[in-house]
Parts: C-alpha cells; sequence; structure tokens
C-alpha cells in the first residue's frame, strides 16, 4: 500500500505538532510569547529553564513528586512479587475473587477517592508527606502490579519450580536466585508502568499535598499579571523526561502493559 | 496443566491484600458512612437513609439534575472518542511497517503521548489551541472560523476530544499492532495466491485475529474516558458554563468545593457501582481468553 505512508506520517506529525509547540514556547520570553507567532523561537532563551533549576518551589516540586513515585514503585512491586507468583501458580480459596477485586481497584475512579483520602491520611497524621501520596498511588497500582507479573509469571514453565524444589531449593532462595531473573523483563514493565501511572496522576497528589508535588505546582503558575506561559511550557518539558528516557528500553512492551500483562 | 490447589498462598498475597484494603475498604466504609447521613458542620450527623441516592436519581431535583446532566455528557464524550479512536487506531496500526529501522520509530512516537502527565497532556493543548499564542488556534481563527475553547461550546468539546485522540489513539495501534504481529506470514502469502483484495485480508484474516486485543482496547479506553478528570479540569476547567463537566470534574467540585459530604458519598457510590459493572465484563473478557489459550495448548 503506498497510502499507507502517508497515512502514518501524517499520524506522526499529528503526535509530535503539539508536543513541539509545547518545546517551542519553552524557549520564549512572555514577551515573545504574547506578541509574535512564530514556528520556532526568534530570541531562544534558557531563562524558563534556569528559573526551574535556581527557585527551591520549583525544583522541589519536582524532587517530592520523584520521592513519591519511586517510593511507590518500590512498595508496589514488592508487595505484587509474592503475590502474582501466588496467583500464578496456585489455586486457593477465593483466588478468582481476589484477584477480581484488585483489578476493581486499579479501575476506580481517584474522585471516588480523594474526600476518604484526605480523611484517612489526615487523620494518620501523613497529610503533606511524600508517603501519604506513595501509599495512595498504591490502590491503583498494586492491583497493577500484580497483573502484569502474574501474566509475565504464567508464560514461565512450571517444571522449572519443581526441579529446583527436587535439588533442594528453599521458597525463598529459589524465588530470589532462580525466579526473579527468569522474570527480570516482567519486573522492569510492571516497575515502568507503575512508575508511570504514579508520574502522571494528579487529582490524589494534589488532595493529599499543600501543592507540594509538580504537578499542583504546574497549576498554579496563574497570577495577578496573567499566566506565566513560557515558565509553565518549560515545566511541562521537564515532566516529558523520565518518560523520553525509558522508553526506548520498554517499546515492545507498551501494549502489553497497558493490557495487564494480557496481550 | 492444572494449578494445584495450596491455600498457604493465601501467606503471598497477604502484603497486597493489606495495603489495598486499607486505601479501598476503609475509605469506601467511610464513603457509605457520609452517604446515609446528613451535617450541619461541627461533626454533627443525622440519619439520612437513602435521601441522597433519591435526590441523585431524581432528574427534578439540583443535585439529580448535575449528576444526570453530567453522566449524559460523560457517555457522550466516550462514545463519540471511541467512535473515533478505534477506526484511527486500527488504521494506523495496519499502515505500520512490520520490520525494518522504522518499527522502533514508529513504537517511540506512538507511545510518547501515551508517557505525558496528564496535567501536562492538558497544558500541551491549552498551549497548542489558545487563539492568541496557539498554533492551532491562531491557524483555525485565521482560516476564518471563530474557535476559542473558552467561550464557545463547540470549541471546548472539540478541543477535548481532539486532546483525547491524541494523547489515546496510540494505546488501540499498539494493541491492535502487537495482534497483527501474531499473524504468521503464510496466511498472506495464501491470500496473495488466491488474488484476495486489501479488504478481504482485513475482514477474513486480520479482523479476526484483531477481536481479542480490540476488546480489550475498547473496555480500557471506556472505562478511563469515563473517569476523565485531569485533562479537562486544566483545559476548560468544565466549562463554559457546565458544557464539559463530566462526572469525575462534578463530583470533585461537589466533595472538594462545596464539601456536601452526604451528596458527593452518594454519587462516588452510583459512579463506583457503573465503573464496578464494567470491570466486571472487562474481567469476564480477560479470562474468557486466557481459558482459551488453554485449550488451544492442550
Amino acid at each position: 500500500m503506498r497510502g499507507s505512508r502517508y497515512i502514518l506520517a501524517a499520524y506522526l506529525i499529528f503526535l509530535l505538532l503539539p508536543t513541539y509547540w509545547l518545546v517551542n514556547m519553552s524557549f520564549k520570553t512572555n514577551t515573545e510569547i504574547t506578541t509574535t507567532m512564530s514556528v520556532i523561537p526568534l530570541a531562544p532563551t534558557l531563562k524558563n529553564y534556569i528559573e526551574i533549576f535556581t527557585n527551591p518551589t520549583w525544583y522541589n516540586g519536582f524532587l517530592f513528586s520523584l520521592t513519591y513515585v519511586v517510593l511507590n514503585t518500590l512498595i508496589s512491586i514488592g508487595v505484587a512479587l509474592p503475590a502474582a507468583y501466588a496467583f500464578s501458580r496456585y489455586l486457593f480459596l477465593g483466588d478468582k475473587h481476589l484477584f477480581f477485586w484488585l483489578l476493581t481497584n486499579r479501575m476506580a475512579p481517584p474522585a471516588v477517592f480523594a474526600l476518604p483520602f484526605f480523611n484517612l491520611y489526615s487523620a494518620i497524621g501523613l497529610f503533606n508527606t511524600s508517603w501519604a501520596v506513595a501509599l495512595a498511588h498504591c490502590i491503583f497500582n498494586v492491583p497493577l502490579a500484580v497483573w502484569i507479573l502474574e501474566g509475565f509469571m504464567s508464560g514461565v514453565p512450571r517444571e522449572i519450580d519443581e526441579t529446583a524444589f527436587l535439588d533442594g531449593y528453599s521458597f525463598p532462595r529459589f524465588f530470589v536466585r532462580i525466579f526473579i531473573p527468569l522474570v527480570a523483563s516482567g519486573i522492569g514493565v510492571a516497575a515502568f508502568f507503575c512508575f508511570m501511572f504514579s508520574w502522571v496522576e494528579l487529582l490524589l497528589a494534589r488532595t493529599l499535598t499543600n501543592n507540594q508535588s509538580i504537578s499542583s505546582i504546574m497549576t498554579r503558575t496563574v497570577s495577578a499579571a496573567g499566566i506565566d506561559w513560557g515558565l509553565l511550557s518549560a515545566a511541562g518539558v521537564l515532566t516529558l523526561i523520565p518518560g523520553a528516557l525509558v522508553i526506548w528500553f520498554v517499546r515492545d512492551y507498551i501494549a502489553r502493559g497497558f493490557a495487564l500483562g494480557r496481550v | 496443566m492444572d494449578k494445584p490447589i495450596n491455600n498457604r498462598a493465601w501467606f503471598l498475597v497477604v502484603p497486597v491484600v493489606a495495603i489495598v484494603a486499607f486505601n479501598a475498604i476503609l475509605p469506601l466504609m467511610t464513603v457509605i458512612n457520609y452517604s446515609v447521613q446528613d451535617t450541619f458542620g461541627n461533626n454533627q450527623f443525622f440519619w439520612n437513609g437513602v435521601g441522597w441516592y433519591q435526590e441523585l436519581l431524581d432528574p427534578n431535583a439540583e443535585l439529580g439534575g448535575r449528576f444526570l446532566a453530567s453522566l449524559g455528557r460523560n457517555i457522550v464524550f466516550s462514545l463519540i472518542v471511541l467512535a473515533i479512536e478505534v477506526p484511527l487506531g486500527i488504521l494506523v496500526s495496519l499502515c505500520m511497517p512490520k520490520k525494518g529501522p522504522g518499527v522502533a520509530f514508529c513504537l517511540v512516537v506512538m507511545a510518547l503521548p501515551l508517557l505525558v502527565p496528564w496535567n501536562v497532556v492538558g497544558t500541551i493543548w491549552q498551549i497548542f489551541a489558545r487563539s492568541d499564542i496557539g498554533l492551532l488556534g491562531w491557524t483555525v481563527n485565521h482560516l476564518g472560523l471563530d474557535y476559542n475553547y473558552t467561550a464557545g461550546f463547540f470549541s471546548a468539546w472539540f478541543t477535548i476530544i481532539v486532546m483525547d485522540v491524541w494523547h489515546w489513539t496510540s494505546l488501540i495501534a499498539l494493541l491492535c499492532y502487537a495482534g497483527l504481529k501474531s499473524i504468521p506470514d503464510a496466511f498472506y502469502q495464501a491470500a496473495r495466491i488466491d488474488g484476495a483484495s486489501r479488504w478481504a485480508v482485513f475482514r477474513a484474516i486480520e479482523l479476526p485475529k484483531l477481536r481479542r486485543v480490540l476488546l480489550i482496547g475498547v473496555l480500557l479506553r471506556f472505562m478511563d474516558s469515563f473517569m476523565i478528570y485531569t485533562e479537562p479540569f486544566v483545559v476548560t476547567g468544565g466549562g463554559p458554563g457546565n458544557s464539559t463537566t463530566v462526572v469525575s470534574i462534578e463530583l470533585v467540585k461537589i466533595a472538594l468545593g462545596q464539601f456536601d459530604l452526604g451528596k458527593a458519598a452518594a454519587m462516588s457510590i452510583v459512579y463506583d457501582l457503573i465503573i464496578l459493572v464494567s470491570c466486571w465484563i472487562f474481567y469476564t473478557v480477560m479470562t474468557n481468553t486466557r481459558e482459551v489459550r488453554r485449550e488451544r495448548l492442550a
């Protein structure tokens, strides 16, 4: 098909154009943004980026977000690994119901949980800490990790477990020494998706903190003087970097991760 | 290949159950508790029975009117978005190269919007679509069309729909691409020998293979578009007026804006039940396909 190349090119341009516009804006001053319309910055400036890296509100926002995202990823993968193994290897009382219940929490709208989470995390004294957001994001990331890991673990033949146990491996030693290296790519994919879904979430991160996460700081670039477009764009560009850095390694697994390991 | 029954496997699941239950069951009980009570402040609560639910489902009441209107808008939004993204995603996946250096490039560019933080998706489109500083808004206005997403009903809807298409079409395309790659070359060769047209190849070979991934894709997109919050919140804030106020935005307004606990809680429960039903369908599809795969292996 000759037409297919043009359709694909048009689609890729449609994807890249808005992103390019954001990058373009981030290198302009506000005067240039509001007075001229140009597809490349006429007087490129790093002023917006310098502002972000020198203003503590901004760089602390990034650090705060990275902290809860990393904490959340570690907790999610840590608890999900043994559970995914149980689901992929054994039948046990209530396993199907439990698996479904986990899925419902992955799918539940964060808007439903915003208010009770605010009450809950205030009551236990974690409000406004990165732990609150890290634990709250577990509601969708733990089920996600369990589902993805279970998908990968089911692809490992069970004979390997049985042989290892016959060779006298204890369960913990088998799990760490033999099994985890076998599902390493699955762990990578699950960690990537936990990282991503925690990084992209706004509502819970905003409700559980006093405007500390980068996403809520970005919603506050509106001041009496209007919106600081250049600064907002520069912050937006910087939030794309974590995804852009690892996208290459997970490119073949994107579909599988979004489909919870079922494709 | 039956799995052995072993109830000690529960020990491996306990941490997950503990952490998810802490986050899910306690808050859900709070919500149910609020939904049957009324408050006049000062932490004084009064039993209200199913009062909030009656009001919520009554289109003539203030609460019911708002809920049903936002529900209607959300369903319309989900349907439009699915109607565009699914055919477009299939088309794009069919156009993608099967091998060569172009594959990695396509995959990376297409995955890009999926990994953008949701509020930044809003920011990108806010900046791109504004009539004074955005490339899209500026161009459309200079073509002589009146386009301003903060003021016009159609402009606002157009913006959030194009934004969602930008954000999520790649998901459908990538899922379909994964499905297409699993078709053996021999199928295409047989079709070429039979002299089948492109359309016949699509109908007889590709579409049946895509049925499973498409079902997953459609359900995922339906559920995610049904709980969309951040992107329209950043771009239109639910406006102009209430024209792009979807269920989540309305719910957050009532819960965290007005602090109407009872109303918000009743709305949360009904909203959650709708998601639960969709989720059950999704689960059935997901696990059914696995049974099929297992039968094929046996």
